[in-house]
């Protein structure tokens, strides 16, 4: 039950990642634009997967997170971690998590 | 009687012509602008540096580019989202469009203007239309995303494939496609181009180090790598945008390559495929664009250090100037005779007119979240 609350308030309130409102309006421009170079625009996927609600259904914010920060070696997906903070990224992955 | 007659036919002529003639317009200057978040095209005039009009209804534009028809009146579109548009420039309309895969990577036409094929990542391969009426003539699949599609002379098309490394050779001159599979680049092919003199493929790889070279005037001959040691002592760093290969320059008997992952451009002596020379520059490079009819290179950066654009001399290999035209820049486009370089800044939603002599701003045009230029000299010029 704990466990569930926490999920809920997670996904409720997605800016409790300690961004502020500023930031988080560059923040989802970035992911437009900048994740939508190989995401595609509409995160419909590119040369990267797809990254709409529903591809990202089954993922947790804290592994996405991570993924954001320290990219997927091998693969064409770089680390953000040199211009995001964790908690930026933390944002990032519920955003995608929350977006329709 | 008939003198009248033949008075009223030519006064009715005469008018005619005169409601005709203020309304032809000629394309040989004019240009599209890609709209990248609004699925839109700004149709803009080079000698007027004004935008025209707008061309709505294009779907996903985001990497989008186009190639134009030999009579530079029309545009085929190639969308992210697999739609393909065929654009005229003189009823500024959508002539016809289909929605030919689910996702995809650019096209090109055949050297005819009959034909046109796009890449296509999902489902992979690549598809062939007519370029008349966009009704398929060829689906070749893949078994993976096709990147670095682009024609060569004889109604033929050379791709590669990002996920197996193959290069194809496309032969669709006959009644039947002929394709044959003419070698592996290596691992991660992320683009590819083709020489100004369609002699040679350059495949670029991501998944290591080196670009392979193809012979397309003697396709049997086996492929070379070069660069292959490049960068392999030092940390590189993240690739936070895929350096483009259409615009790699040629110059002074050297290709000018964006390196992967590292802060440079490379040197490469095109007789002997060795590298003479890096410069370091601003970013990560992502495209190097020869100022037409000079010694000059001009490259811009991927993000976060995009609002950078330097310009490098390919006989010194020093950078001889580094403007900040606006934020976000993601493309420039150089009048033929190299006169202006049109640059896009997304963040600015603008594009910016700069004489190259000078490498002063000379001029302005409005468009949302500007992405690729493209001048109707393209029609002309084999590998776009």
């Amino acid at each position: 039950m704990l466990e569930e609350c926490a999920v809920l308030v997670l996904f409720a309130f997605p800016a409790m990642a300690d961004v502020s409102a500023d930031r988080a309006r560059a923040l989802e421009h970035m992911v437009t634009q900048d994740c939508g170079s190989c995401h595609g625009l509409t995160l419909k996927g590119g040369l990267g997967r797809p990254l709409t609600r529903e591809a990202l259904a089954n993922a947790d914010p804290e592994g996405l997170t991570l993924i954001i920060l320290d990219g997927i070696p091998g693969t064409a997906m770089p680390p953000w971690r040199p211009l995001l903070t964790e908690d930026e990224a933390l944002w990032i992955a519920n955003y995608l998590k929350g977006k329709d | 009687m008939r003198a009248l007659a033949a008075l009223a036919f030519a006064l009715l002529t005469s008018t005619a012509l005169a409601a005709d003639l203020p309304q032809a317009v000629a394309t040989g200057d004019l240009g599209l602008v890609i709209e990248r978040a609004s699925g839109s095209l700004v149709l803009i005039d080079r000698s007027d540096r004004a935008a025209l009009g707008r061309i709505e209804g294009l779907g996903d534009l985001s990497h989008a580019s186009l190639t134009y028809a030999p009579d530079e009146r029309f545009a085929f579109v190639f969308g992210r989202d697999g739609g393909l548009t065929k654009v005229d420039l003189l009823t500024r309309t959508i002539a016809a469009r289909t929605v030919q895969a689910g996702n995809s990577i650019g096209g090109a036409i055949s050297d005819d203007g009959k034909l046109v094929a796009v890449s296509n990542y999902e489902p992979g391969g690549v598809k062939v239309f007519d370029a008349e009426t966009l009704a398929l003539v060829a689906d070749i699949p893949a078994k993976g995303k096709t990147v670095g599609l682009v024609d060569v002379p004889g109604r033929r098309f050379a791709w590669t494939v990002w996920d197996t490394g193959e290069v194809f050779l496309g032969d669709f001159s006959g009644a039947e496609p002929a394709v044959e599979m003419i070698g592996n680049a290596g691992k991660n092919p992320f683009d590819a181009v083709l020489t100004d003199d369609a002699h040679t493929f350059l495949v670029g790889l991501f998944g290591e180090k080196g670009v392979t070279a193809f012979d397309l005037w003697n396709p049997a001959a086996p492929p070379q790598k070069f660069l292959t040691d490049y960068g392999k002592t030092g940390e590189d760093m993240p690739v936070y945008k895929m350096p483009h290969l259409q615009s790699w320059a040629f110059t002074e008997g050297q290709y000018a390559l964006p390196a992967v992952g590292r802060h440079e451009i490379l040197w490469v002596d095109r007789e002997s495929q060795t590298q003479t020379a890096a410069t370091p520059v601003h970013g990560q490079p992502v495209f190097i664009i020869a100022q037409p009819a000079s010694p000059y290179v001009w490259v811009n950066f991927a993000t976060p250090l995009n609002d950078v654009v330097q310009v490098v001399d390919s006989r010194s290999h020093e950078v001889v100037a580094t403007l900040t035209p606006g934020k976000a820049v993601l493309h420039m486009e150089f009048a033929p005779r190299g006169a202006e370089v049109w640059i896009s800044a997304r963040d600015d939603n603008a594009v910016l007119i700069y004489d190259t002599r000078t490498r002063e701003k000379v001029g302005e045009v409005q468009a949302e979240a500007p992405s690729g230029i493209f001048f109707t000299a393209r029609a002309h010029q084999t590998g776009l």
